[in-house]
């Protein structure tokens, strides 16, 4: 049997089991198609919240950007699950407590006022509206790769998935898929995983793989200092390197860390357990459920990088890598073990070209000089060749001319060699000859560098399309559930009836699916800025007023109003100012590099900026305004304990 | 009122609790993992320097045991202070 016929099947099945749940657990109220009825155990949950938050960044990207950034991209690790921690210690608990259906909804009844119920409402859309537009884009690439199709045909066949079990399970039918969906894209990401730290480090562990030996030379290295020795070696830095700007990790990490407390799709899933106590514990167990992709992800991102650089240095595997000759062209094209190489070639995931004709492939990094030389002399190509027929060629060929100089200077000069004394001119060398390496490589490649059979291939898709559609179907429910119980019911028509508003939850989910999928066939700028915005946002908005409805008793709505406004708009013009207007390309104000940012903050590290914002300005005004009334007071006394509400409202 | 006080003396251990887990938290993830790694350099757990090791692996499983510590500890707390679902 063929991989593609492999590949469908596993994927089909997979898809049979999804449909086949959300059949069985439909949603026939709006309690369940919000909640779940309240009827989800804490395990169950967390296993639903793992899928839930375990997008196709995270199955896919996530490994690739730990191995090529190293430790500083560890922000992914830490950001990603130290959120849960501020989850289960300050928000679950006391929104269970409170115990209905949305985020607005704890918003406008803390706040005591529609208008911050509407604001919360356009934070919570803006924010899972971007986010959803990641995860459908994630959809069609994984179906166009593994099923040989076009990106657009890939995101159309899983929007109609999603449509089919979303729109009619609900919160409940998506949950037991989500539970699903998470074994199967756990096991496709821990097989090859536990296979690759088996032939690096003869560990069963991943996790133990990772701090352990290197087997391949003897084990007399330590695995990490072998992989550093041959990226060092290679004119890479060392994938243990110390960060540049420690404030600027900082500020990542804690705003990835209260921007995912903050996201409402993960929120609302600890509204779906029956009790207070179960919250905490749930927060536990999704924990666990991640932690279970999240330890081996260095493992996965670091093991695969150095597979990839031994396959083309095979000399690195018990030496140095320059000790002996590249992988040559003709190993690449006969040899059964390099056949991935093509096969991902065709993706154009990777790609490499012999420019100095030796019939090897040299895979090194060039250094600035060499890279910009490069650069400067394929844009003078390119304006040669595009030029017209009757133009004046001199003045353009006069540019390659000068270029090739330029890049002929760079290579023949010793300070941007490999070795000491050397220029790549001495070496022979014109410049890294594997010129593509994509990030997503490290994953979806995984199991066949590591030369395990098709099934696992096929697993590693079913696992992907898993991540990104429940992920996607949580996204899609927090949409629907903010448009038509808080927009629909709580401020246009609110004596809707029951099977009114379980109508208008379903077209709002559909409205979403379409809106998501046309976005996604063209979304707006790279995912990668999307999704940073959706954590800024999260944390500056929706993360600082849940806290301070919780664990305040004097911010009043004027604050609250106040201050998820200000983190709204300073997060989002931030963001905008490097990255462009709505990220339109080309609108940008200031230039997207370290130098032009404030005190060296990134885009991507401005959600706890946003976040202080948002508490100062809600306490200034708050002391300026009215304190909340009496049922409000009394409303936060009884979501601060867990017995029930009645009790608590007594005294 | 007796239902007031008890409330109050509960919310203000839930309160010290969830400091003591906070320190912790910042601890392990922002101080060994990000701003405490070039101190620590030289002490190493197999084939990383403590502070790689927190960074990819270490703060999680921290993570993990204080959020079932938290967990727990207020069930304790619940129960002492009557406040029991």
């Amino acid at each position: 049997m063929d991989q593609f016929t492999l590949n469908l099947l596993v994927i089909g099945a997979s898809f049979a089991l999804y449909f086949g749940i959300a059949f069985w657990a439909r949603a026939s109220s709006t309690a369940e198609f919000y909640a779940a009825g309240q009827g989800v155990g804490p395990v169950v949950n967390g296993m639903a919240t793992a899928a839930d938050w375990m997008s196709a960044a995270s199955f896919i990207s996530m490994a690739g950007l730990i191995a090529f950034g190293g430790y500083n991209n560890s922000v992914f690790l830490m950001g990603w699950t130290g959120g849960y921690v501020l989850l289960a210690l300050l928000l679950a608990p006391y929104l269970r407590k409170f115990g209905k259906f949305t985020v607005p909804e704890f918003v406008g009844d803390r706040f005591y006022s529609t208008s911050a119920r509407m604001v919360a409402v356009v934070c919570l859309l803006v924010i899972s509206i971007t986010y959803v537009i990641g995860q459908m884009v994630g959809v069609g690439v994984t179906f166009a790769r593994f099923l040989e199709v076009s990106t657009t045909t890939g995101l159309l066949i899983g929007s109609a998935v999603v449509f089919a079990y979303a729109v009619f399970g609900g919160m409940k039918g998506i949950t037991y898929t989500q539970v699903a969906q998470y074994v199967v894209l756990i096991i496709a990401y821990t097989i090859p995983a536990v296979f690759i730290s088996l032939q690096l480090t003869g560990n069963f562990l991943p996790q133990l793989g990772l701090i352990g030996s290197y087997a391949p030379s003897g084990g007399d290295v330590a695995f990490l200092d072998k992989l550093d020795q041959v990226v060092t070696e290679l004119g890479f830095s060392a994938y243990t390197a110390d960060t540049s700007n420690m404030l600027n990790m900082f500020l990542v990490t804690m705003s990835l860390m209260i921007g995912t407390a903050g996201l409402p799709h993960v929120i609302i899933r600890f509204f779906t357990v029956p009790k207070v106590s179960d919250a905490r514990l749930s927060a536990g167990w999704a924990l666990v459920f991640i932690a279970l992709l999240y330890t081996v992800a260095p493992a996965v991102g670091s093991m695969a990088r150095l597979n990839i650089t031994t396959t083309f240095w095979p000399g690195a595997v018990t030496g140095t890598a320059l000790s002996a000759p590249a992988v040559s062209l003709e190993a690449i094209q006969t040899n059964p073990e390099l056949s991935w190489v093509n096969n991902w070639q065709k993706t154009g995931l990777l790609a490499y070209t012999d420019k100095n004709g030796d019939g090897l492939i040299q895979y090194f990094n060039e250094k600035k000089p060499v890279a910009d030389a490069n650069t400067a002399l394929a844009a003078a190509n390119k304006a040669l060749s595009e030029a017209a027929a009757d133009a004046d060629k001199a003045p353009l060929e006069a540019k390659v001319a000068e270029a090739q100089a330029a890049l002929d200077a760079a290579l023949a000069d010793p300070a941007n060699g490999l070795v000491e004394g050397q220029s790549l001119t001495d070496m022979g060398l014109k410049g890294n000859e594997l010129t593509t390496v994509n990030n997503d490589i490290m994953v979806l490649a995984n199991p066949e560098i590591a030369k395990l059979p098709g099934w696992v291939i096929a697993l590693v898709a079913a696992g992907g399309l898993a991540a990104a559609l429940s992920t996607a179907a949580g996204l899609l429910l927090a949409i629907s559930s903010a448009i038509s119980h808080d927009l629909i019911k709580g401020a246009l028509k609110p004596d809707i009836s029951e099977k009114g508003e379980l109508l208008a939850a379903r077209i709002a989910m559909a409205f979403a699916i379409v809106l998501a999928t046309w976005l996604g066939l063209d979304p707006p700028g790279f995912a990668a800025q999307v999704v940073a915005l959706a954590f800024g946002l999260a944390a500056a908005t929706i993360f600082p007023v849940l806290m301070m409805g919780i664990f305040s008793t004097k911010v009043t709505k004027e604050g609250a109003i106040a201050g998820m406004l200000v983190g709204l708009i300073s997060t989002s013009v931030y963001i905008f100012l490097y990255l462009g207007w709505f990220f339109i390309p080309g609108t940008n104000m200031l230039p997207n590099t370290p130098a032009a940012h404030f005190f060296g903050i990134s885009p991507a590290a401005f959600g706890p900026i946003g976040a202080l914002l948002n508490f100062g300005v809600a306490y200034i005004v708050s002391s300026m305004t009215k304190a909340p009334p009496k049922d409000v007071q009394d409303l936060i006394q009884s979501i601060r304990v867990p017995k029930g509400a009645g009790a608590a409202q007594a005294h | 009122m007796a239902d007031k006080t008890s409330s109050n003396a509960y919310w203000a251990a839930n309160i010290r609790v969830i400091t003591i887990s906070m320190v912790i938290w910042f601890a392990c993830s922002f101080g060994l993992g990000i701003l405490l790694r070039p101190a620590l350099s030289g002490i190493h757990i197999g084939g990383a320097d403590l502070g790689f090791w927190f960074a990819q692996n270490g703060a999680i499983y921290v993570f993990l045991v204080l959020i079932f510590a938290y967990a727990a500890k207020m069930n304790k707390l619940d129960k002492e202070h009557g406040v029991e679902e």
